[in-house]
């Protein structure tokens, strides 16, 4: 079985960033990036699955500018077998990375398409779903747990009053959650071993996508700040503030 | 800017383990904001199996036109392979498709966009026009303002950011609907609710949440006693999650749920980036915590250095 895996790069998940004074943007020129923390779940659990003998080659994609190449070549470090980077300079919404990706998935027909279920930056979880649409294949979305069963994929997903499991017919699509696994760190000579795997450049232009933005962005500004709060010295104060100033006991 | 034409909003009703969800009055106070702009004709649509009972409650929501039901085994389990198509198809006849920004809309929603060639508005926290809608960004660091001119609009709604509309005495019509054709490529298998006497986590006017502080499972008895005295619902960091103190649907944060209750008391529990954006917009924030220069104190109204094993059952008591 072939998987597909997509990843992001994201200014780094341990970063406080702010929007910029002008509102045309967040202030991320000099921050520090990383793989996208569900993307690197979804990396993991693609090398676990080759591990275990149940697929053959594992399939890294990212979409972006020439930087994206680190975080694929984290991805080859790591064990995926080649990568794929369709270079563009816009920022894409989630329906137009779908589309680039459904291209890809008709290139390369894969069995499972691995995906994080949102990115840290634009916090959409869209393109899995967009994904799976329209390939027509099955979703399984914030996945826990994953089991190959014959030609279908079974899935653990997180809902918001428990867990529910599906039975996917294989080829599926399926983004991850935070508990789905631990990613490993990449070793030295698997850094150096990554530099010699292949990794395809393609524009985005020769996939003959029509990709026009459905948003606009007006501004992007700080959301309301919180008045700075007040400690208090015993739980007997705290009771009545609750009571007498917040009014909320 | 009313204008005298009616536009028509179909509203993808959510169906909880109890029936109707309390998400769904909360998407109905979105598109009452959004009735400011632009005169509506709200049509709510409800799928599953045996699920008469959540129509008949959602014809009592006031002032919609009708409630289109589909109640048939090919619906039951709401799987988006058979739902999304079908949605696709009946969303056309309208200009707004909205539902909550819960898994269940999470979930669904994008595919019925792709199927459709439309880009959503997803965790929308505001409405400023017709076509203009909020969404926060970076774990909530940022607001994206955004203006859509698609012809339809679908939008998930985030529930703490809009109030609920109650509902009345009188029904809407209720219109039994051909259900979607029945697909063969994912199957249900089964599902694990968690049993709580509590208040929903995302609905309740006051929660409690531990972190890695709580230090062990049996300690978080601690906290569900101050929230059965407070009538809360009591939440979790991810650390505690991850430790295993408790179950993952009691996490709040950027991957888990989203809150905003009256009040939120923080325990043990540091305010990593990632827990403040599911948490920031509670009306009074309280922290408990030993380290007085942990995070959460920036983030709270009222801050209290101790150690919550002393702490907390002074506040039962004193309660």
């Amino acid at each position: 079985m072939k998987i597909l895996v997509a990843i992001k790069r994201v200014v780094d998940p341990g970063v406080r960033v702010r929007p910029l004074a002008d509102g045309s943007g967040m202030d991320i020129a000099s921050a520090k990036m990383a793989m996208n923390p569900f993307c690197e779940i979804a990396v993991e659990e693609a090398i676990r699955l080759k591990e275990q003998g149940l697929a053959s080659e594992v399939v890294v994609v990212s979409i972006g500018q020439q930087t994206v190449q680190d975080q694929l070549r984290s991805a080859l470090a790591l064990g995926a077998d080649r990568a794929l980077h369709i270079t563009t300079e816009s920022i894409l919404e989630p329906l137009a990375i779908a589309k680039v990706l459904h291209a890809l998935v008709q290139k390369e027909q894969p069995q499972l398409v691995l995906l994080g279920k949102q990115s840290i930056d634009g916090d959409h979880n869209q393109t899995g779903q967009m994904l799976a649409g329209l390939c027509g294949y099955p979703q399984g979305t914030f996945v826990s747990h994953i089991e190959c069963k014959g030609d279908e994929v079974w899935v653990t997903r997180e809902l918001d009053g428990g867990l529910q499991t599906l039975a996917l017919k294989l080829p599926a699509v399926v983004t991850t959650d935070l508990r789905l696994n631990q990613p490993r760190y990449p070793t030295m000579p698997n850094i150096m071993k990554a530099r010699q795997k292949p990794l395809v450049v393609i524009p985005l232009a020769e996939l003959g996508l029509s990709l026009q933005p459905r948003l606009q962005t007006i501004s992007i500004d700080a959301p309301k700040a919180r008045q700075q709060g007040i400690k208090v010295n015993s739980v007997a104060e705290l009771v009545d503030k609750l009571r007498q100033e917040a009014k909320v006991l | 800017m009313n204008t005298s034409k009616k536009v028509g909003a179909l509203v993808l009703v959510e169906l909880g383990a109890s029936g109707f969800s309390l998400i769904n009055l909360k998407v109905m106070g979105a598109l009452a904001r959004l009735g400011e702009f632009t005169s509506l004709e709200v049509d709510l649509l409800v799928a599953g199996k045996d699920c008469a009972a959540a129509a008949a409650m959602a014809a009592r929501v006031p002032g919609i036109r009708q409630v289109l039901l589909a109640d048939d085994d090919r619906c039951e389990h709401q799987l988006p392979e058979t739902l999304a198509p079908w949605l696709a198809h009946l969303a056309q006849d309208y200009a707004y498709v909205c539902v909550g920004a819960t898994t269940f809309g999470k979930n669904l929603l994008p595919r019925i966009a792709a199927l459709m060639d439309l880009q959503p508005v997803t965790d929308v926290v505001a409405i400023e026009s017709a076509n203009e809608f909020k969404r926060p960004v970076y774990a909530g660091s940022a607001l994206a303002h955004l203006r859509t001119e698609q012809s339809i609009k679908l939008l998930s709604i985030r529930a703490s950011a809009f109030g609920e509309v109650a509902l009345g005495e009188s029904s809407a019509e209720v219109v039994a609907i051909t259900p979607p054709p029945s697909q063969t490529i994912s199957r249900f298998i089964s599902q694990q609710q968690v049993q709580s006497e509590r208040p929903e986590l995302t609905a309740a006017r006051v929660v409690v949440s531990g972190g890695r502080g709580m230090q062990a499972g049996e300690n978080f008895q601690l906290l569900y006693q101050l929230a059965d005295k407070l009538g809360a619902a009591v939440g979790a960091s991810r650390a505690a999650v991850d430790a295993g103190f408790v179950p993952n649907d009691m996490q709040v944060g950027q991957t888990g749920k989203v809150v905003a209750p009256e009040l939120y008391i923080a325990v043990g529990l540091s305010g990593a980036v990632q827990h403040l954006a599911g948490m920031r917009d509670s009306r009074v924030v309280v922290a408990i915590n030993k380290d007085a220069d942990a995070p959460i104190f920036q983030a709270a109204d009222y801050g209290l250095v101790a150690d919550l094993f002393e702490a907390v059952p002074e506040l039962i008591e004193l309660l």
